[in-house]
């Protein structure tokens, strides 16, 4: 099977789009990460979202799939209002959604191609897992998506053994494993060099425009951001202070997501 | 600090006056004890003199055709004793562990999954043993209960804590693929704690058949009854033929459980 081909026909927009509503969490009573974010998000490009550490960029793209529980607001995916899903529907609305770690979060000891496999827990049954035996149309696509991320000769090797770029691109390869309707990303380059940053960004940009789906990327790095974003989101302190495309994103905007003045210059 | 007066007042090691006086207390309690319990240096010379006729008597070790048959069956019995006990202590130490793992299952039963294992712990092999031959008789049976229960506590614990300490990011980026509980566990957490707990297990088993030994003298079966009578009848040389094929034994074991260690590492 060709790994560019989308999961639905690219039409159905409306379907596709990401809904947030009034987005709250407080990991401490009283004292919001995020206040009362709205957004929402078409049915394909890439939405980078920019601003300083603790400002509730990750925690925002966390409540997304639920690795963090929201405090209030709404969260509708695919006719699922993923703040109320519990149990099987929640994990069947994490299979739709790929996600990309700062640390690549792949499982050490398991080797490269495994880890790709694990994009397809959400599918198979438990004893599939247990035995390693992952349908044969699984286990061709995961050769397929290595392939695609250029590391198609390490799919035995542990993944402990690859460098950070590699690992991220493993990280790739799995979120798209799912054969996923949006793709998450918190801070995927962070870790990496200013090369490695670059082509894990354009390698995330290419693979869902190629499938016509939505990314969501947090990133420090505001040239990254107008590089490979189509749309621009800047927060500050739980808020969205900015919202726009690459090119209007101003100098004013830098200091009011950021604060200070000096490091523009 | 910047006048000589107060630099000289400074010191670098200060007395310690709690931990001294904890000390002079503790010393002065250990004779205390050695009064009460009439440990006498007189006594003490006393018991060498028994101790060398005690052990003149065991040579040489008894290799009669009879009592090399008892050896063999003993031996053989307190073999399977501690391979049955290990093998279905590390089955069950498994689930166990995991649901006493904190960040794995839910509180109350992470908590009542602990309290087995504190009770398991509580006692001595040999304790448990007594009770488990009140319970069901003289025998092997009751010997492999006693391991068995012991083994479990061991490992379960073993296990829970490794769980505890296993990188949470990686089980995170398995359960954002929707994956199901047991897919979660086999595929996130096991590769993770696997190594821990082959050695685990590898010691437990060298652990066994020393204690296999152990709980036969209370009535549960293998060489330690073999042994116990052997002392009842006062039969030093055997005891000496027994003691010996004891020492190989263990040393056999740990032998094996270093190499099997070595193997999964």
């Amino acid at each position: 099977m060709d790994v560019s081909t989308p999961l639905k026909p690219a039409a159905d927009d409306v379907d596709r789009a990401l809904v947030i509503r009034n987005l709250r969490k407080e990991y401490r009573r009283g004292q919001p990460v995020l206040k009362d974010v709205s957004l929402t998000v078409e049915g394909r490009g890439m939405t980078a979202i920019i601003g300083p550490s603790g400002t509730g960029k990750s925690t925002l793209v966390r409540c997304i799939n639920r690795l963090v529980d929201p405090t209030a607001g709404e969260i509708h995916f695919r006719g699922h209002d993923m703040v109320r899903l519990g149990g099987r529907e929640l994990r069947l609305a994490r299979r739709r959604m790929g996600m990309v770690f700062q640390e690549y979060n792949l499982v050490e000891r398991l080797s490269v191609i495994e880890n790709v496999l694990c994009g397809r827990l959400g599918y198979v049954a438990v004893w599939r897992a247990w035995l390693r035996k992952f349908p044969a149309r699984d286990v061709d696509r995961a050769f397929h998506l290595l392939d695609a991320v250029g590391l198609g000769d390490f799919a035995t090797q542990r993944a402990d053994q690859l460098s950070g770029g590699q690992r991220q691109r493993v990280g790739i390869a799995r979120a798209l494993m799912q054969e996923p309707e949006l793709v998450l990303a918190d801070e995927p380059t962070s870790s990496l060099d200013p090369k490695t940053s670059v082509e894990i960004m354009e390698l995330i940009a290419r693979r869902t425009g190629e499938r016509g789906i939505p990314a969501i990327v947090n990133i420090h790095n505001v040239d990254l951001a107008r590089r490979f974003a189509d749309r621009i989101i800047g927060m500050s302190k739980g808020e969205i202070v900015f919202d726009g495309p690459p090119q209007a994103l101003q100098n004013e905007h830098l200091l009011q997501i950021y604060g200070g003045e000096g490091w523009l210059q | 600090m910047t006048e000589p007066s107060a630099a000289a007042r400074r010191v670098a090691f200060p007395p310690n006056w709690p931990a001294r006086i904890a000390l002079a207390a503790l010393a002065l309690y250990v004779v205390y004890a050695c009064s009460v319990l009439d440990m006498t240096w007189a006594r003490f010379v006393a018991g060498f003199g028994h101790g060398a006729r005690f052990i003149s008597r065991m040579f040489p070790p008894n290799f009669a055709h009879d009592k090399l048959e008892l050896l063999y069956s003993g031996m053989l019995e307190s073999l399977q004793i501690a391979i049955i006990a290990t093998v279905v202590g590390v089955l069950l130490s498994l689930p166990l562990g995991l649901m006493a793992a904190r960040n794995l299952s839910p509180l109350p039963l992470a908590w009542a999954a602990r309290a087995m294992i504190a009770l398991f712990r509580t006692f001595h092999p040999v304790i448990i043993a007594i009770l488990f031959v009140k319970a069901v008789g003289f025998g092997a049976l009751a010997g492999m209960l006693a391991l068995i229960v012991a083994s479990l506590g061991f490992l379960s614990k073993l296990v829970a804590e490794a769980v505890e300490e296993m990188s949470m990011p990686q089980v995170e980026a398995v359960r954002a693929t929707g994956a199901p509980f047991l897919s979660l566990v086999i595929m996130g957490v096991l590769p993770q704690v696997m190594p821990r707990f082959i050695g685990f297990s590898a010691y437990q088993l060298d652990s066994n058949l020393r204690n296999s030994a152990l709980v036969g003298l209370v009535g549960g079966g293998g060489i330690g009854a073999t042994l116990f009578t052997a002392f009842q009848r006062f039969d030093y040389d055997f005891v000496l033929t027994i003691v010996l094929a004891i020492i190989a034994i263990v040393m056999v074991g740990e032998i094996l459980s270093g190499w099997m260690r070595r193997l999964f590492q």
